[in-house]
């Protein structure tokens, strides 16, 4: 037996940046700050999500798919042809990098949602969710992973260098940028399973385990959610649409459900916000996210970074001018930005809520 | 002796600092240091000074024996996991879980720490470790504390504001914490007593915040104008019978 064994030892890395006047940056800059956590992965999942990308297809669904075979392209797009107005069907631009050797062939669609699909009781989002969900979990080797209008997933098995270089995204520009570099430790190491985990305008990095998946995910399940990524982080993109989108919650009362302050402190609490918070915890108490986790979540309208009620992982933010940034560790927000005006370290399970200047 | 860090990798910024302490090089400057992991890990000697101008990465000075490291910025997590003696002094704030098993030597912070900061720090004989922040600390100050100082002065604190978070102190079972202020009983762990300082104590207090004061330009009078609580286990085994029935 070998007792020289050395383990590198790793966790998650994290790291976002938005500018509140909507000034647009090059994919450099998420990739740099991201790579400097390199070590906090172990190459099997890096991703990155950006707003902004598409401001020539605004208010076209811009669906990122991956396919393991030629006949998963066949069967999903025969559905999307059924179902959608197809503005532009293209491969998605990649460059070859040496260090990845496969990776699933990799299409980008802009579409609307036929007329005829949106009813009264069926939203056109509805109707998106829905096909999402038949693709991913009936169409065999298709995964959609990016949804969102002017906005995009790109991600798959590498470091965050490689993934960033193979999707050539010094070649995007957009307002808000997030990045994660992954060492799974629960979960396979696959394309599908690399961060950012989106759904709609919605999207997660995380660092962490989700201890609750599997009570959150029969939650979901019961609003026909289908959870297909093999990940536990796909739960936090899907409530964030339940409690967000369906449920009209605000982003502060979403975030007081996944991570709802302990009942000891809502006891401490005066009786007005007692009763709020005891109202949240009861109605969704099988969304509480438990176990640790630092996680950022992009949207259409800002960006939210939030930590677990214990601070199991880390999380600091930092501003400069009109740029806000929130990273793993402070290094990798100083390796974008030296000189930061006012860093910080968020409490636990209070989210930092960063939205655009009106 | 200056070391030039911009870009370099952790290992061999880390293989330059242990043959440059190798070689008998008392004083070294590391320059435009960012992120880099396990600066001063395991390294030996008194005497020997390192300077930090930037931000190192975590786990920095674990299982240090003598030297003293200045760190002339904010510093990351993970900071004197099981040092042995030497000093860390940090000039901006630190990260979470500090000082972890820490069984000698200084950790001076100037600003705030975060979460988990001394958990299972211990003490034996004449090794005591120390850890002193001058500003706030998180949930979880002193978990399972089991020798040594904690001190936390939250010089920074706006009027009425807590300096330390939930959980302090809880699993205590040696040791002794120093809140600069008042402490809120609930926010402390059942095995935990808060008193008033005696005369020895403040004594004592005074010893470890004059080094403080002194290593960060700070006047001690000012620190020493408000009165502290301390924080002690008041049972020596509380988990004595824990497997016993």
């Amino acid at each position: 037996m070998n007792h020289d064994y050395q383990k590198d030892i790793a966790g998650c890395g994290l790291t976002g940046l938005i500018s509140k006047k909507k000034n647009r940056l090059d994919g450099s800059h998420i990739k740099k700050s991201l790579s400097l956590m390199n070590d906090r992965g172990n190459g099997l999942g890096a991703g990155y999500a950006a707003y902004g990308i598409y401001p020539e297809l605004p208010e076209h669904y811009a669906f990122h798919v991956m396919y393991d075979y030629s006949s998963s392209r066949m069967e999903a797009e025969e559905l999307l042809k059924a179902n959608y107005e197809i503005e532009k069907i293209e491969e998605m631009p990649t460059a070859p990098v040496k260090e990845i050797t496969v990776s699933p062939l990799l299409m980008r669609y802009f579409v609307k949602p036929k007329k005829d699909k949106v009813r009264a009781d069926l939203s056109e989002e509805d109707f998106v969710v829905k096909t999402i969900m038949q693709i991913n979990s009936e169409v065999e080797g298709a995964y959609i992973f990016s949804s969102g209008k002017n906005m995009g997933a790109f991600k798959g098995v590498g470091n965050p260098a490689e993934i960033a270089d193979f999707f050539k995204l010094e070649e995007y520009e957009g307002f808000t940028w997030t990045g994660h570099t992954r060492f799974p430790t629960n979960t396979p190491g696959w394309w599908g399973g690399a961060h950012p985990f989106t759904l709609l305008d919605w999207s997660i990095v995380h660092n962490g385990e989700i201890s609750s998946y599997g009570i959150n995910k029969r939650y979901l399940e019961m609003f026909g959610y289908k959870l297909t990524l093999l990940t536990d982080t796909e739960v936090v993109a899907y409530l964030f649409d339940l409690l967000l989108r369906k449920h009209g919650l605000d982003i502060e009362t979403a975030c007081s459900a996944l991570a709802a302050p302990f009942w000891k402190d809502i006891d401490k609490m005066d009786e007005g916000d007692r009763e709020v918070y005891t109202a949240i915890r009861m109605a969704y108490g099988s969304a509480l996210l438990n176990g640790p986790f630092s996680l950022l979540f992009g949207h259409k309208n800002g960006l939210v970074g939030i930590n677990d009620r214990i601070k199991l992982r880390p999380l600091v933010a930092a501003t400069k001018d009109d740029m806000v940034y929130m990273a793993s560790e402070e290094s990798a927000i100083r390796e974008i930005c030296a000189e930061p005006e006012h860093v910080w370290s968020p409490k636990a399970g209070e989210p930092v809520i960063v939205e655009f200047d009106k | 002796m200056k070391i030039e860090a911009k870009g370099v990798y952790y290992k061999e910024l880390n293989e330059k600092v242990r043959e440059a302490v190798k070689g008998g090089e008392k004083d070294i400057v590391l320059d435009n240091v960012n992120g880099q992991y396990f600066i001063g890990d395991g390294i030996k000697g008194k005497g020997v000074s390192i300077t930090i101008n930037g931000v190192p990465g975590n786990d920095m000075a674990a299982f240090m024996d003598g030297p003293t490291i200045r760190v002339n910025s904010n510093a990351q997590d993970n900071i004197c996991n099981t040092m042995n003696s030497g000093k860390v002094i940090v000039e901006g704030n630190a990260g979470d879980v500090l000082g972890y098993g820490m069984r000698g030597g200084r950790l001076f912070v100037r600003g705030n720490v975060g979460y988990r900061i001394g958990i299972h720090m211990k003490g034996h004989g004449k090794l005591s470790p120390v850890i002193i922040s001058g500003g706030k600390a998180g949930d979880f100050f002193g978990e399972y504390m089991a020798g040594g100082v904690l001190i936390l002065l939250g010089l920074n604190a706006k009027n009425g504001e807590a300096i330390v978070g939930d959980y302090l102190g809880t699993g205590m079972h040696g040791g002794v914490i120093y809140i600069r202020g008042e402490v809120d009983p609930e926010n402390v762990g059942k095995e935990v007593g808060i008193l008033d300082p005696d005369e020895k104590d403040m004594k004592q207090l005074r010893g470890y915040l004059e080094e403080y004061c002194k290593d960060l330009d700070l006047d001690i009078e000012d620190v020493m104008s408000k009165p502290f609580k301390k924080l002690l286990p008041v049972s020596a085994r509380p988990y004595g019978n824990l497997y016993a029935y």
